[in-house]
């Protein structure tokens, strides 16, 4: 619901720091910097599909969150993403929630 | 900038009464603090003495979200920013740590969130152990009565008890055991009984570049002690009776990608809940284990070991949290990281 988002703007987010190396933000498993946000994509929109939302990369700088009826919005980072995706579905967005973990788990 | 080149801050809270500024005034007395600033809220009444000493009004701006966790706290915007221009203008020594001491009804959250979240001071500082006083005459009845002080020691990286000498035995041991049920992971010092020093309280967290592994298995805390029942036991009653601890053992590596997707989600459904989460992550694609540790709405930058502590590998994570269905948590966990494994082959 709130987060760092507010207030770190386009600063390093957390998961963003998991690669062999945190200070050079390399992604881990030898991906590249792309590759990974593709990965991040795909795994996204396994779970967001399930409100009805598709997440894509945004020119590498940031992810567009789409409706099925085409509304968009613009996100920075996997913090910012549940917020928004609450706001455009009206749906609350809870990994405890049995349904969804139930859908997960049929992925 | 690199961890190694950032200025840790202690945090001391604990209840009105429990000792904390008498604790401080003796950690303060060592050489080894020389060289440490502090920021207090009450200045003068236990005669707290020290070149570095700052006094600060409390006074905390919401963000707009409206949660008490993610708030900037702007008193301490503005006394840490003006000690770190002195130190760089050479005007007060070159402090190598910061102390805060915190009012007793402070919720150490907003301050944490304003060291990682403030612009100026995230590139010159960095959280360091969160010292918790729990006094052992009153200290039962704090946790029992009052959210803050379940807060405290939950938040804690180290406990100390105070006063053991003026409560009973067994007042101390009920104290003892609603504090390792509350916190399991985090070790509880007892003054009055084995003096402690400043290196025990403030240093070898996971971040400190003079930690060793070790230091982060010990921060991870014992496993079996991370299971206690969940159920309330002895006199836990009210407020710490809804908040226990748990940890979570997953025996292969995570996908980062996917845990950061659950994590994040979680945080945003629960964060409120979720007074700590902290793991030693074995993630897919880096030999070496990834210390994640959150508290509430925040996650700390993660931080890279240089090895494993011990032979085992896998990923371990404590969560205390408020309510929360720990099956319920682990059944999510575990559907969400298994997103990696089918279909997107990991590289
Ligand atoms: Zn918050």
């Amino acid at each position: 619901m709130c987060g760092l988002c507010g207030v770190l703007g386009t600063e390093a987010h957390w998961t963003d720091a998991a690669g062999p190396d945190s200070r050079s933000g390399a992604p881990p498993g030898g991906r590249t910097r792309r590759q990974e946000r593709l990965h991040r994509v795909g795994l996204a929109n396994k779970v967001l599909k399930h409100y009805g939302l598709t997440l894509a990369d945004w020119e590498g700088n940031c992810f567009v969150l789409r409706t099925r009826t085409g509304r968009s919005a613009i996100v920075q980072h996997l913090t910012a993403l549940w917020p928004v995706a609450e706001r455009m579905t009206g749906r609350r967005c809870d990994p405890l929630d049995p349904q969804l973990i139930a859908a997960v788990e049929r992925e | 900038m690199a961890a190694a080149d950032l200025i840790p801050v202690n945090i001391v809270t604990g209840f009105l009464g429990s000792g904390k500024t008498t604790l401080l005034r003796r950690l303060l007395a060592s050489p080894e603090l020389a060289n440490t600033a502090v920021l207090v809220n009450e200045l003068g009444e236990v005669g707290l003495d020290h070149l570095l000493l700052r006094h600060v009004d409390e006074s905390t701006v919401v963000l707009p979200s409206g949660c008490v966790c993610c708030a900037l706290r702007a008193d301490l915007t503005a006394a840490i920013r003006d000690l770190y221009s002195k130190r760089e203008r050479g005007t007060i020594p070159r402090f190598d740590r910061l102390a805060i001491e915190t009012t007793g009804l402070a919720d150490p959250a907003p301050i944490i969130f304003t060291l990682l979240a403030e612009p100026v001071l995230r590139h010159h500082f960095r959280v360091g152990h969160v010292v918790t006083t729990v006094d052992a005459v009153n200290g039962a009845r704090h946790l029992a009565q009052h959210p803050e002080s379940v807060k405290q020691v939950a938040v804690a990286d180290r406990v100390v008890l105070t006063k053991t000498d003026l409560a009973g035995p067994a007042q101390a041991e009920a104290l003892r055991t609603a504090c390792r049920r509350v916190n399991p992971a985090a070790p509880i010092f007892e003054p009055a009984v084995d003096p402690i020093g400043p290196d025990q309280l403030f240093a070898g967290d996971p971040a400190d570049p003079s930690g060793t592994r070790q230091d982060a298995r010990r921060w991870l805390g014992p496993v079996a002690a991370a299971t206690p029942p969940e159920t309330g036991v002895g006199q836990a009653s009210a407020h710490d009776r809804d908040v226990y601890a748990f940890s979570v053992t997953v025996d292969r590596a995570l996908d980062w990608t996917a845990f950061g997707i659950w994590l994040t989600m979680l945080l945003h459904a629960h964060g409120e809940d979720i007074l700590r989460v902290k793991g030693l992550l074995q993630v897919v694609g880096v030999p070496t284990p990834v210390v994640i540790h959150g508290v509430q709405h925040l996650v700390h930058p993660p931080v890279h070991l240089d090895g494993w502590p011990t032979a085992d590998r896998g990923t371990r994570l404590v969560f205390i949290v408020q309510k929360l269905p720990r099956q319920v948590i682990e059944r999510s966990l575990a559907a969400f990281t298994r997103l990696a494994a089918v279909g997107e082959r990991v590289v």
